[in-house]
Parts: structure tokens; C-alpha cells; sequence
């Protein structure tokens, strides 16, 4: 399957590269992971990029990495619908001191603005 | 999560403090203590989540397994957080929480099914923000689903007041004390 994998920095953003890139391996999907900005998250780009290849890199896992410049739910949502990706993915939320789960604006657009399969990693 | 949280500028309250009994609109006693630590309480509390409608879950809260809920319990009981219970005797029929977070507390609650709109929620908030005056914090938060009309109501009127409703889940704040 052809995968687009939004990543924006956050700790929920990062979980899902983890969870997407075992299931890569497994399943051979095509695999595209987009980071995007994100300003609630504490990584800067660089660091998000290297994390991202860490994971690929253990897991023996090929993808391209891109850089998806302005708003980023708009910008996954175009790709995904331009390029014919079959699903995109993103972070399930970030989860409060109490345990609450939040969603933010990203996945909110992206939830409601897709035609394309999303799917949330929890 | 946003670090910059806009409060009130006015404290709300004054609220009553624990231990506080009444009699609920269905005829009920009910006494709601502070938490106490004993394997009893953390027992009946358990007891409630497990039976609580997955319906009523709130953002993934209380969690759907024993294990889990137990997990969460050990949590949101800690050092350092605040906790009411609402008693009928030996159960626990509701349960009213804060969560440090920074200089600021998470508040959550939960009122079981078969205790619902009889009162308890209103009481149980009174008391817990109470606690909470008493017990020095400062500021309050929370987050909602917006359709949560039940707790966005009981919210408001405690004097929380909406700080974010730019996403999903609307914002809550309130200022219970100048520390
Ligand atoms: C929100 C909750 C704690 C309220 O508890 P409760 O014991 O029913 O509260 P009360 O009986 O004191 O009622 C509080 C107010 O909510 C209103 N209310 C209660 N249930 C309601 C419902 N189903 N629909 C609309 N309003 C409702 C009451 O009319 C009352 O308003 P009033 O003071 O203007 O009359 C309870 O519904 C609950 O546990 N819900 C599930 C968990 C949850 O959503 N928690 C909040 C997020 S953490």
C-alpha cells in the first residue's frame, strides 16, 4: 500500500513513525513520510528528520523523506490527493497529565478534510 | 498542548472544603471525603470505573480494562494530586480529581450512571475546588467535548470560563486562589 505518513514532531507524531515503519516492514508498504510544521511540538525539523531516520534505519526500512512547507494539514491532505497515496497516517493524539486524549489542529483537518483513508496511531 | 493558558483574572469561589455530607435528589446519603490512601478506596474505585458506561467515557477516560483502569488509578492518585470521593456507604459513586501540571492542576470528573442528575456532580466539583483552595493551587484547567453539555454546564457554573475553542475539545480555565 501506498503510505503518507505526516510527522510534526510531537511525542504522538513520533510513536506513529515507530508503529507505521514495523508495520512497513512487515507488509511492504510504499512508504512516504512527510514532516511538516508543527509548532506545538518541542523537536525542531533537523531533529525530527534525524529521529526519522534513526527508525528507518533500525527497522531496514527504504522511504523518502520530504519536507512539507506551510499549513500542514492542507499540505498533507494535497499530497496525499495529487500523489494517489492510498491511506495517510498521524498521531493519535497527545494525552494530558490526567490521561485525556487531545487531538490537535493537524489531525482535525486532516480527519475532516481528507478523501483519502486516515488513520490515527493510538 | 499550549504552555501559555489564559486564566481569569478573578479567583471564583469561595467553595466548601471536605468532608461534606448532603442528601441527593433521589433520597440518598452521600458524604464526599478527601482521598485517603487505603487499599478499601482505591478498591471501590475500581469497582466504579469498571462499571462505568464506555458511553460516558470522556477523551479516552476511564479506560476500558481493569488493568488499565487500575494503571490509570495509580496515576491520578499520586503524591501530589488531589482527589474527592462521593460515598452512598461503602461505594463509591462518584470521584473528582486534580492532576498537577506545571504550575497549574488538570481537573477531571466523573459522577457513576445510577448517581447521575441527582446533584452530585455540582456538589462533588464544590468540594473538590474547595480542596484545592485549601490546599494552595492556583489555577485550573480542563478540556471538554464541546457536545458534553452535562459537564460544560457544571463547568460554567463553577466559574470556569472558555480559553481555547479553537480545536476539538474546548479549553476550560478558572482561578481558585492567589497561592
Ligand atoms: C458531568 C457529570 C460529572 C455531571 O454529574 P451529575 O451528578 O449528573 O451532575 P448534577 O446532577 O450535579 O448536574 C449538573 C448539571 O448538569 C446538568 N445535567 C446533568 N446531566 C445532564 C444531561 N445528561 N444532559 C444535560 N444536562 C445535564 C444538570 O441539569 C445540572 O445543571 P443545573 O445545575 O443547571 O441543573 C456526569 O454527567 C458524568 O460523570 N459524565 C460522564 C463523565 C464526564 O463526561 N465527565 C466530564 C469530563 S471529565
Amino acid at each position: 500500500m501506498k503510505v503518507l505518513l505526516g510527522v510534526g514532531g510531537s511525542e504522538d507524531s513520533i510513536r506513529a513513525v515507530e508503529r507505521t515503519v514495523s508495520r512497513a516492514a512487515a507488509a511492504g508498504d510504499e512508504l512516504t513520510v512527510a514532516i511538516v510544521e508543527n509548532d506545538d511540538a518541542d523537536r525542531t525539523r533537523e531533529e525530527v528528520e534525524a529521529r526519522v531516520e534513526e527508525i528507518l534505519a533500525d527497522a531496514g526500512v527504504e522511504a523518502e523523506i520530504r519536507h512539507l512547507e506551510g499549513d500542514p494539514g492542507s499540505r498533507l491532505v494535497d499530497t496525499a490527493e495529487e500523489e494517489d497515496f492510498e491511506q495517510i497516517v498521524i498521531g493519535g493524539g497527545q494525552t494530558s497529565p490526567m490521561g485525556k486524549i487531545n487531538l490537535g489542529s493537524i489531525s482535525e483537518f486532516v480527519l475532516l478534510n481528507s478523501h483519502v483513508t486516515v488513520s490515527l496511531v493510538r | 498542548m499550549s504552555e501559555s493558558r489564559r486564566y481569569p483574572e478573578e479567583i471564583a469561589g469561595p467553595f466548601e472544603a471536605p468532608p461534606f455530607a448532603f442528601e441527593d435528589r433521589e433520597g440518598r446519603e452521600i458524604e464526599i471525603r478527601p482521598h485517603d490512601g487505603s487499599d478499601e478506596e482505591f478498591e471501590a474505585l475500581v469497582e466504579m470505573y469498571t462499571a462505568f458506561d464506555p458511553a460516558d467515557r470522556a477523551q479516552g477516560i476511564p479506560p476500558g480494562q481493569e488493568r488499565r483502569i487500575r494503571d490509570w488509578l495509580d496515576n491520578i492518585l499520586a503524591e501530589g494530586c488531589l482527589n474527592v470521593i462521593a460515598w452512598d456507604g461503602e461505594d463509591a459513586a462518584g470521584h473528582a480529581t486534580l492532576v498537577p501540571d506545571g504550575d497549574a492542576s488538570e481537573l477531571a470528573i466523573f459522577v457513576l450512571q445510577a448517581y447521575q442528575e441527582a446533584g452530585i456532580g455540582t456538589y462533588l466539583m464544590e468540594v473538590l475546588l474547595g480542596h484545592g483552595a485549601e490546599n494552595d493551587v492556583e489555577k485550573v484547567w480542563l478540556t471538554v467535548e464541546r457536545w458534553n453539555r452535562a459537564a460544560v454546564g457544571l463547568y460554567k457554573k463553577m466559574g470556569f470560563e472558555t480559553s481555547d475553542s479553537e480545536s476539538f475539545e474546548l479549553e476550560m480555565t478558572l482561578r481558585l486562589s492567589d497561592g
